[in-house]
């Protein structure tokens, strides 16, 4: 199937700038479905609210447009309800790691079978460029003129200490290695976190002395690396990308269906 | 035909009416004074292959019961005091979105962690506009465990009937008191089951296109038609949308499916009111202690009568205008600090002729507490 044969047309024009990564994402998103063979009904995209949130509405699946920060606590009601459905939960940096943070790390401990999508671009776009829980230390915002004095997070070691089994790094410029993690997230049985690191030229880079799109997907290309790599040792600092962890472990919904089991023998 | 009679608590009546409706989904966070119902759905949800799921907080826990709605199941979860704060923002997306779901709020002593295991009655304003924006609510109350058991039911029917969170408002004293509950048969209450969409597989289905009745049908997730859900304002597709014609027929769309249907949603009981001098008008716990009053005082030939209000919003204005009609003197029993007295000063001719009687300081209010009021009404001094 085409791509324009999962978005619903409805919808368009996007409201994404020129530039923006999210589109990428999205395109992506769709590939990995499209190569696993999922049926549309099945699939269920849950977001919050933000740039990234917008993505729910564009895909022709059972969408759910929900809270600031609360899109995995909506779809842990989905999931839980109904297990045989796949949940997709693309979300921003602020969204995901700043209000939601707390929703993030309770959905990765309860290792619940959703696919959690960070589109991460390190700052609040909607609203006009304000510092997020991603954006580096030094980074200007526009709550942060004198220079971000926060320290961002690390999503991967965020996932990973909070008990995620799938726990992947990507970027926009890996367009291809992009797509198979995500079919790889999808498939698998327990919580996934992918970050996909994703410009937005307007909101952080035109602060950032980083104003074209191309520069920023370019800066993807060289400074990260694929985890283990030999650069990574000449080159600390750059960011290592592929799947950090992987790992089968009980699943939420499975466990539950064993809480029925002994309910139906009673205590 | 011996009657199936349990000896329980307001909350475990609550957990066996919900049960009744067909709840299928809870999700919650403890929180005295309503913690009962989510450890008893622990335990008998599953029984049923029904999901309980503890979650992170107040928040996440009423977000999860949407995303079960929407997948076509009957939902709940339960609180207190300072959660049911922590409910409000997700609250307002099951309006905007027309989700159908129950909360109960089980009221403690406020504001913020205030009287923990105290009754209240501080949350009635707060039900009705803790949200932020226009819209119009159902917020359902009971003065013992026999009312908590239909109320319970009715909040899950009229939740599906107007596809709208229907808010159970019990407090500490209802919720902790012990004591008998015949246990209705099934069918005995008419349960009200999901009205789903007839539009068949390749139509164009408007999740919120209202049929000529005013219903709207559903179509659960993971089913035939693949819609949009938002909490923008949005058309009749669930597209987001902010044409002025639009927002302003979702508007009124919103307040005119409840507020239009008053009668059909206000449920009383009424003792003595036709010729009472003196009426009381009362909910919830404070009700039981009304009603021990007039009883007492119609024994004594007083002429004494109670209106109970078991549906809050929308406030019944012309129907407690029509019982207040007669009476020399009005007296709402209530533990707060008179929301619902300006309801009925409101709603009534002649509003000096309304008092509050009312307590405040964590205690439940007694029939000796509310007979002072009475006698100072009528001149008599305490």
């Amino acid at each position: 199937m085409a791509v324009k044969d999962y978005i619903r047309k409805r919808f368009f024009p996007h409201l994404w700038c020129p530039g923006c990564g999210h589109g990428t994402i999205m395109t992506a998103i769709i590939r990995a479905i499209e190569n696993l063979d999922l049926k549309k009904n099945n699939m269920v995209v849950v977001s919050g609210i933000g740039c990234s949130a917008r993505i729910s509405g564009y895909l022709d699946f059972h969408t759910m447009h929900t809270l600031h920060g609360r899109a995995l606590a909506f779809a842990t009601g989905v999931k839980l309800s109904r297990p045989e459905l796949t949940v997709l939960v693309p979300m921003g940096d602020g969204d995901a790691c700043a209000i939601g943070g707390n929703h993030f790390i309770h959905a990765a401990r309860r290792n619940i079978d959703v696919t959690a999508i960070i589109m991460n671009n390190n700052i609040y776009g909607m609203t006009g460029g304000q510092y997020s829980p991603l954006t580096e230390y030094g980074d200007l915002a526009t709550t942060a003129p004198y220079g971000n004095i926060d320290h961002s997070f690390d999503v991967v070691k965020l996932a990973t200490g909070a008990g995620a089994s799938f726990v992947a790094r990507t970027t926009t410029y890996h367009v291809n290695p992009m797509i198979k993690i995500l079919e790889k997230a999808i498939m698998h049985k327990g919580f996934s976190v992918v970050e996909v690191l994703s410009q937005c030229p307007e909101q952080f880079g035109r602060r950032n002395n980083i104003p074209s799109a191309v520069d920023m997907l370019n800066s993807y290309k060289t400074n990260t690396t694929p985890i283990g790599s030999k650069e990574k040792e000449k080159n600390p600092d750059l960011i290592e990308r592929g799947i950090f962890v992987q790992e089968e472990r009980p699943e939420y919904c499975a466990e539950y269906d064993k809480v029925i089991e002994r309910a139906s023998k009673g205590r | 035909m011996k009657k199936d009679i349990v000896f329980v608590q307001g909350n475990e009546a609550c957990v066996r009416g919900a049960l009744y409706a067909g709840l299928d989904f809870f999700a919650g966070y403890p929180i005295t004074p309503s913690t009962e119902i989510a450890e008893l759905l622990s335990e008998h949800l599953p029984a049923k292959k029904g999901k309980f799921i503890q979650m992170e907080d107040e928040i996440s826990s009423m977000c999860a019961i949407i995303g079960a709605s929407l997948t076509g199941k009957k939902v709940m979860t339960a609180t207190s005091g300072p959660g049911f704060s922590l409910k409000q923002e997700a609250l307002g997306f099951a309006v905007m979105t027309e989700t159908p779901c129950v909360i109960v709020d089980v009221q403690r002593g406020g504001p913020s962690t205030g009287l923990p295991t105290s009754g209240s009655q501080g949350d009635v304003m707060q039900a009705r506009w803790g949200i932020h924006g226009d819209h119009a609510i159902i917020v359902l109350t009971a003065s013992n465990g026999q009312d908590v058991f239909a109320m319970t039911v009715e909040a899950f029917n009229l939740a599906e009937i107007f596809r709208t969170p229907v808010i159970l408002l019990l407090d500490e004293v209802v919720g902790h008191t012990r004591e008998r509950l015949v246990e209705p048969k099934a069918g005995e209450i008419n349960v009200v089951e999901r009205l789903r969409t007839s539009v068949p597989e390749g139509t164009d289905y408007h999740p919120y296109l209202p049929r000529e009745d005013g219903r709207l049908p559903m179509s659960d997730f993971g089913g035939t038609h693949r819609h949009n859900i938002t909490g923008l304002a949005h058309d009749m597709w669930g597209f987001p949308s902010n044409k002025p014609d639009v927002v302003y027929g979702l508007m009124h769309h919103l307040v005119d499916k409840i507020e239009t249907h008053v009668n059909e949603i206000t449920r009383i009981k009424e003792f003595f009111v036709e010729d009472a001098e003196c009426l009381l008008v009362s909910y919830g716990s404070a009700a039981r202690t009304a009603l021990h009053i007039v009883k007492n005082r119609r024994a004594r030939g007083e002429k004494l009568g109670l209106l109970e209000l078991q549906t809050l919003w929308p406030f019944p204005a012309r129907l407690v205008r029509e019982r207040c009609s007669s009476a020399n003197h009005i007296i709402v029993v209530e533990m707060n600090m008179g929301q619902i007295l300006g309801e009925v000063k409101k709603a009534v001719e002649n509003p000096e002729r309304v008092f509050l009687a009312n307590k405040i300081d964590g205690g439940f209010i007694t029939p000796t507490d509310v007979l002072n009021f009475i006698r100072i009404t009528q001149g008599k001094g305490v």
